[in-house]
């Protein structure tokens, strides 16, 4: 049984950045009936195995993320480690 | 003058660009491997079009890390003319050679039309063979070209005349119809501060003779040409 950590990364657009699928969905929501849900933002999540044996992982982990898993021109990202 | 053309797995517009500059320019063209780590002597690096790494995670986001990127920045930095078209465009905002980021189209779909150009800024070396205010016909081929940056960073490009094409009507109007995928302020390329490096959506190589229903794309590449030409001092790759 393996011992490796894991983090979840999501990445969304930032505020104010328009989202044309997060829209699209809504309208197709609205469409559907569900008229209470206000509006739709997108974004997607990425799962991390890390060894156990790691070190600086923080600093690792927001190294991918600015570099590779978000565009922080328009993205932000927020990581949630688990075990 | 010598060009190297870029050619990423995933590439698909890297031949056009290659016959454009070697059957209609009649300059020397060379292909560069993304593994490659030598750009040949190029006078004038070109990032083509196409979906580069499967534009998996988003579009240019792997790309900027093939080995050839290491030399193409390298060359970028020290003054060399770089020319990114569609996905080429989209590689270099990803590795921070331009400002700004391409996103998804407005409408979310893929585009592929004749679209209308102003040239903005008749003062760069991609630019120099058209005057300001010259309407280009070329086509765009793209899902993801929606133009974005911060208002503020918008204004800096405007006030240094970064944007080399805006997207118009026929008559040379910026007008939201004209625009064919959201893009802030119409905006279909621009250059960096420096202004040797160019990014543009629309894909001049695709026409370079009549036949192919406008051969505006020339004068881009005419305005390169006589830039390598006048200034013997440019950087060499």
């Amino acid at each position: 049984m393996s011992d490796n950590k894991k983090a979840v990364v999501h990445v969304r657009l930032k505020d104010g950045v328009l989202d044309p699928q997060g829209v699209t969905i809504h309208k197709a929501l609205l469409q559907m009936g569900y008229d209470d849900i206000q509006s739709v933002r997108t974004g997607r999540f990425f799962e991390l195995e890390i060894s156990e044996k790691a070190s600086d992982i923080d600093r690792k982990i927001d190294e991918v993320c600015s570099k590779l898993l978000a565009n922080p021109v328009i993205e932000k990202y927020s990581v949630e480690k688990l075990g | 003058m010598k060009v190297g053309v870029v050619t990423f797995p995933g590439s698909n517009c890297d031949y056009d660009a290659y016959q454009a500059v070697r059957a209609v320019l009649k300059e020397e063209v060379e292909f560069l491997w993304h593994k490659s780590s030598d750009l040949l002597g190029s006078d004038l690096v070109i990032l083509p079009g196409g979906f580069a790494y499967g534009d998996y995670l988003r579009a240019g986001a792997i790309a900027k890390f093939s080995p050839i990127m290491d030399k193409v920045i390298e060359f970028a930095r020290s003054g060399g003319l770089v020319m990114g078209i569609c996905n080429g465009f989209q590689v270099l905002t990803e590795c921070g050679l331009l400002p700004g980021a391409l996103m998804r189209n407005e409408h979310l779909r893929f585009s592929c039309k004749f679209v209308h150009l102003r040239v903005e800024n008749d003062s760069t070396v991609f630019t120099q063979a058209c005057h300001h205010g010259d309407v280009l016909k070329i086509p765009i081929a793209h899902g993801e070209g929606n133009y974005y940056h911060f208002d503020d960073e918008l204004k800096v490009l405007e006030d240094s005349g970064q944007v080399a094409f805006r997207y118009c009507d026929a008559a040379g109007n910026i007008t939201d119809e004209a625009n064919p995928n959201g893009s802030a302020h119409n905006i279909a390329g621009v250059t960096n501060r420096e202004g040797n490096v160019l990014g543009m959506m629309p894909h001049p190589e695709r026409v370079v003779e009549d036949i192919l229903g406008s051969n505006d794309g020339m004068r881009i590449f005419e305005s390169v040409r006589a830039a390598v030409a006048a200034a013997s001092g440019l950087v060499k790759s």
